[in-house]
């Protein structure tokens, strides 16, 4: 098999492409007339909120601005956006979304899933759409159970989870969406927190300014079927030491007056958690999203619990630039037509080379 | 020289090892009898193994070309000449031979080893089983390796070009014409010079073979069939397809978005589709076949029109997203190429045995409009048809096609694109509602009064911003609601408008010749989609035989043309053969409780003309008051091979220049059997 050799790097920044707003935007033109249905409490709020206030700080259009969800508690999120929206079914979104990307440049796309829709259901379409880098952000609201089907098992839950449909506890090992991303080729993949407003909003806007897909887990409280369950990492107290924040070109450090800091094991190359003291500052990793290898930002996301959470990182693990496919794709149609369009070259494709007269 | 003998069809079946080229030479056979005028008709068949063993039953590989100086309908049930080029070939294929017809065989394959592996215990080629044909057994891998011999190949690369030595050597024997596969070879060896010369040669000393050897006494000619005047190309039906959906996109203005996944018999769609983004096609190979139709569904929600193409097992996937079409109101073109089913069953294997799924196969009320084609060149028009009724409708739009059109070709009288109506999106630029408090506000629910197509509104469309989805929609705005009047509505508004595509659909017309002077046929065929062409081929022989028979055939499964329930009422008998269990039976006796007799061919293959003819004739003596011995009489002197169209009260003549093959000296067989 012959294979072409396209570009290594990016065709486009971000939302170029995508048309701006000729007057300035405000939230309110980003909310829309339904009724916010979620239950009280629910971190979707946060989510929808920092949303709203950051759409019109991009600038672009709001009628050039697409929201695709799948099905679960936070694919309602469209309704409530005033753009264009599609609320589709269980897993799906991103191969939908993936349709609207590649059709068109000049709209800017989000997908809002959920840990069931995105990594169950649809684990597919997503691995493969992380693969194919589309432009598009993904935001997938964790909450590491079934909310709207009332509160089974989800494919985050920790092991012994007892659920309506796991009395006895949960036998399945759960996933680490960060590390899940990483392992299909993501080249933006993020995680931040539902209540922190500002690091929420910090990491959309990075996401969107990202070319490819950019994939943001959200910890999201479901304060109905999985309260607490992002209680260490969000509660002022214990935050300090659960968080291991991670910011480019700064030392991974942490805890009570940075007690804590992310260093290489010197015995099995594995990112591990140590003590500051007993280290030495000059061991911490300094933090690079930019490396082109996953393997640094795969062992960064390994140290987040896979049982009850205690401790997560938090921030950019990877943004690194990539083709996106529907650049590439609309590409290959753009060369494919100098070649000339029309109706003359249709009727000749249509004709082909082998054709007989009769009188 | 050998005398020359006028024929007015024949059907030539070329089998070998699935390695040895039997496609491609069955192409270029075709293609030359295309070129010279002929009517013609193909059916591929080739095992789902990509290399099965060597030599063995399953690694069959066959094409079969019917050729004729009238109008043909199907590719013939029974072949006037073999070309096998191995035991396995021979073995899979010599049932299907009627007596006295030819068999070119390549002796050089029918060694010791190869006859066991197909278990032969005698070489039939010398054993005298083959007496009742007229069997050629000649060293083609000798002749193509001695011709080639200055090229320099090895013996093996040179027996490669064994399949272009035995076309030369057909074409000679009916006279076809050689410049369009010589400038073939030409073209497609550009880059391999000793492969070209060592396939233009062969194929040329094929030829010279039969113009030195008295192995042939006879050679044929069938002259060209009188067809319309125009510019005409061959086609198949998934070719056809791809054509089709290219040049609806094209009239309607939109970019071609096709998300798809490979799947056996589509896959060509897809190649071929994603050859022509000049012409605004973008095509997506999906992870799998939902997300290729979700992709599609994007596009159309992005303004493009979404396809997406797919056989039988892959439109099972696909449920829930056309579903989601329906809910969502937006165009998708869906196209089944059918396949044997279910389950896995036989990928290469042709069956209708999918209008049930298509027309029911989602959750909840989900109607849409589904079309059939009828023919290989007909999937271009239906391709086109599809198109219009997803933009027109906003709707999901199921296309029916299978194995048998998919690969089967056609001469096809080319289109004029101007000609071909355009289709308007119509899209959405402007507000269509008031609020409460006087604001012109948009309501992508709000119909049209005579579609009741909703409105396309596509992202970068300001004031128009608008969420759609899955959840059931309240009447005009779209929002989402739960009001049980309001869902009792929208169900029936979502059925009112499907049903409302019948005002595009023309009057079912009957073939009835009879009936103008009062003489009605009484019987009434009715097919749909691929079976066309055995259904008329069938209808036309009991015609010819004396009898009144009507036929129709059906394009729009869903919905019906308006006069349906009148055309099944005004007959005694209506037999609806399908390659199924009896499924347009179903939805006929259901929907319009006439009690249609289901005709059920589920083999895998295209319905068979003669046993087909066979059972109207039994049919129509019945309704005749015909005795049981009366009929059998009739049924033991019946023709089997494919005759012209009836005209008026004349019938054709059986004389000679009808036979295909000549009639073998003295057998004193059944007539059937002699032709």
């Amino acid at each position: 098999m012959t294979t072409t050799d396209p570009s290594t790097r990016p065709l486009y920044k971000g939302l170029s492409g995508v048309p701006l707003a000729i007057e300035p935007l405000n939230r309110k033109d980003f909310t829309s007339d339904q009724e916010v249905r979620w239950c009280p409490g629910c971190g979707d709020y946060a989510v929808l909120s920092a949303f709203q206030g950051l759409m019109p700080e991009l600038g672009i259009k709001r009628e050039n601005t697409v929201i695709v969800s799948g099905i679960g508690c936070s694919s309602r999120f469209p309704y409530y956006v005033d753009s264009y929206g599609m609320h589709s079914i269980h897993g799906r979104a991103p191969a939908i979304a993936t349709g609207v990307a590649t059709s068109r440049p000049d709209v800017g796309v989000w997908v809002v899933t959920g840990d069931g829709d995105a990594l169950s259901i649809g684990g597919n379409h997503l691995i493969h759409a992380l693969r194919r880098n589309v432009n598009f952000t993904i935001l997938l609201f964790n909450n590491r159970i079934y909310g709207l089907t009332k509160g089974q098992y989800s494919p985050t839950s920790e092991i012994g989870k007892v659920t309506k449909s796991t009395p006895m506890g949960s036998l399945d090992s759960p996933f680490n969406p960060v590390s899940l991303a990483l392992g299909a080729e993501a080249s933006f993949v993020a995680r931040t927190i539902d209540s922190d407003r500002q690091h929420l909003t910090e990491v959309l806007r990075a996401a969107a300014d990202h070319r490819g897909s950019s994939f943001v887990e959200i910890y999201q409280n479901c304060p109905i079927f999985n309260d607490g369950a992002f209680e260490a990492v969000k509660d002022k107290d214990s935050a300090v030491e659960s968080i291991i924040p991670l910011r480019h070109g700064e030392p991974i450090r942490f805890g009570a007056g940075g007690r804590l800091g992310v260093v290489r094991d010197a015995a099995t190359g594995e990112l591990a958690v140590r003590e500051v003291a007993e280290v030495g500052e000059d061991a911490l990793v300094v933090h690079d999203a930019h490396r082109t290898d996953p393997t640094y930002a795969f062992g960064l996301s390994r140290l987040t619990d896979a049982g009850v959470l205690q401790r997560s990182p938090i921030g950019i693990f990877r943004d690194v630039e990539r083709p996106a496919y529907d650049d590439l794709a609309r590409e290959q149609v753009r060369l494919a037509q100098e070649g000339g369009v029309g109706d003359d070259a249709l009727q000749d494709l249509i004709a082909g080379s082998d054709t007989w007269q009769v009188r | 020289m050998p005398a020359v003998q006028t024929l007015d069809r024949v059907v030539i079946r070329f089998a070998g090892d699935s390695g040895d080229g039997m496609q491609l030479t069955g192409d270029r056979f075709t293609s030359d009898s295309a070129a010279f005028g002929n009517d013609i008709s193909t059916l591929p068949n080739f095992p789902a193994e990509i290399r099965a063993p060597q030599g063995t039953l399953p690694g069959v590989s066959s094409f079969q070309i019917h050729f004729a100086n009238y109008d043909i309908m199907t590719p013939g049930d029974r072949p006037d000449v073999l070309v096998a080029m191995n035991p396995a070939a021979l073995k899979a294929n010599v049932a299907d031979l009627p007596r006295g017809a030819v068999i070119i065989a390549d002796s050089a394959e029918f060694t010791k080893r190869n006859l066991t592996k197909v278990g032969y215990a005698a070489d039939p080629l010398t054993d005298g089983s083959l007496a009742d044909y007229q069997l050629h057994a000649l060293d083609l891998t000798g002749m193509t390796v001695a011709a080639v011999k200055d090229f320099g190949l090895s013996r093996k690369d040179a027996s490669r070009a064994k399949n272009m030595f035995a076309l030369g050597l057909v074409s000679w024997l009916y006279h076809r014409p050689t410049e369009g596969t010589l400038s073939f070879l030409t073209q497609k060896f550009a880059r391999k010079p000793d492969i070209r010369d060592a396939n233009i040669t062969a194929f040329k000393a094929g030829h010279a073979f039969g113009e030195t050897t008295e192995t042939f006494a006879v050679r044929y000619e069938v002259s060209p069939a009188p067809m319309p005047a125009g510019r005409y190309r061959q086609i198949s039906g998934n070719l056809a397809t791809a054509y089709g959906l290219i040049t609806g996109a094209h009239k309607a203005g939109l970019p071609m978005f096709l998300g798809a996944y490979p799947i056996t018999p589509a896959s060509d769609v897809l190649h071929e589709l994603s050859k022509h983004k000049r012409h605004g096609v973008t095509t997506f190979q999906a992870e799998d076949e939902i997300a290729a139709v979700g992709a599609a569904l994007g596009a159309s929600f992005a303004g493009h029109l979404g396809v997406t193409t797919s056989s039988g097992p892959g439109i099972a996937l696909k449920a829930e997203t056309i579903g989601l079409g329906v809910m969502t109101e937006l165009p998708l073109v869906v196209v089944d190429v059918q396949r044997a089913g279910p389950s896995t069953g036989m990928p290469t294997k042709t069956e209708q045995a999918d209008l049930l799924q298509v027309m029911f196969g989602r959750n909840g009320e989900a109607p849409i409009p589904v079309l059939a084609a009828q023919s290989p060149a007909d999937c271009f028009d239906t391709a086109i048809e599809a198109v219009r009724i997803a933009v027109k409708y906003r709707t999901p739009v199921m296309m029916l096609s299978d194995g048998y059109l998919a690969n089967g070709a056609e001469p096809w009288r080319l289109p004029e694109l101007a000609d071909i109506p355009p289709i308007d999106p119509a899209f959405a630029t402007e507000p269509n509602a008031t609020d409460a408090k006087g604001n012109a506000v948009f309501h992508p629910y709000r119909r049209d009064e005579e579609t009741l197509a909703r409105p396309w509104a596509v992202p970068g469309t300001p004031g128009l911003e608008h969420r759609i989805g899955g959840i059931e929609k309240a009447k005009d705005t779209g929002n989402v609601s739960y009001d049980p009047a309001n869902h009792e509505e929208m169900i029936r508004t979502r059925q009112a408008k499907v049903d409302g595509v019948v005002r595009d659909i023309p009057d079912l017309v009957v073939d009835d010749p009879g009936v103008e002077d009062g003489r009605g046929a009484k019987v009434l065929v009715l097919g749909w989609g691929s079976s066309y062409g055995p259904i008329t081929a069938a209808v036309r022989r009991v015609r010819n035989e004396g009898h009144q028979v009507a036929q129709t055939h059906l394009r729009h499964l869903n919905p019906f043309p308006a006069n349906l329930g009148e055309v099944l009422r005004r007959y005694r008998r209506v037999i609806v053969p399908e390659m199924n269990s009896g499924q347009l039976a179903l939805l006929l006796r259901a929907k319009y409780l006439v009690d249609v007799e289901s005709y059920s061919r589920v083999r895998g293959l295209p319905i068979s003309l003669s046993e087909l003819a066979r059972d109207l004739i039994t049919v129509v003596d019945e309704e005749e008051g015909r005795s049981a011995a009366e009929i059998a009489a009739e049924l033991a002197a019946l023709r089997t091979d494919e005759v012209r169209q009836f005209v008026g009260e004349q019938h054709f003549d059986l004389d000679s220049t009808q036979r295909s093959v000549p009639i073998p000296p003295s057998n004193g067989t059944s007539s059937e059997e002699t032709r």
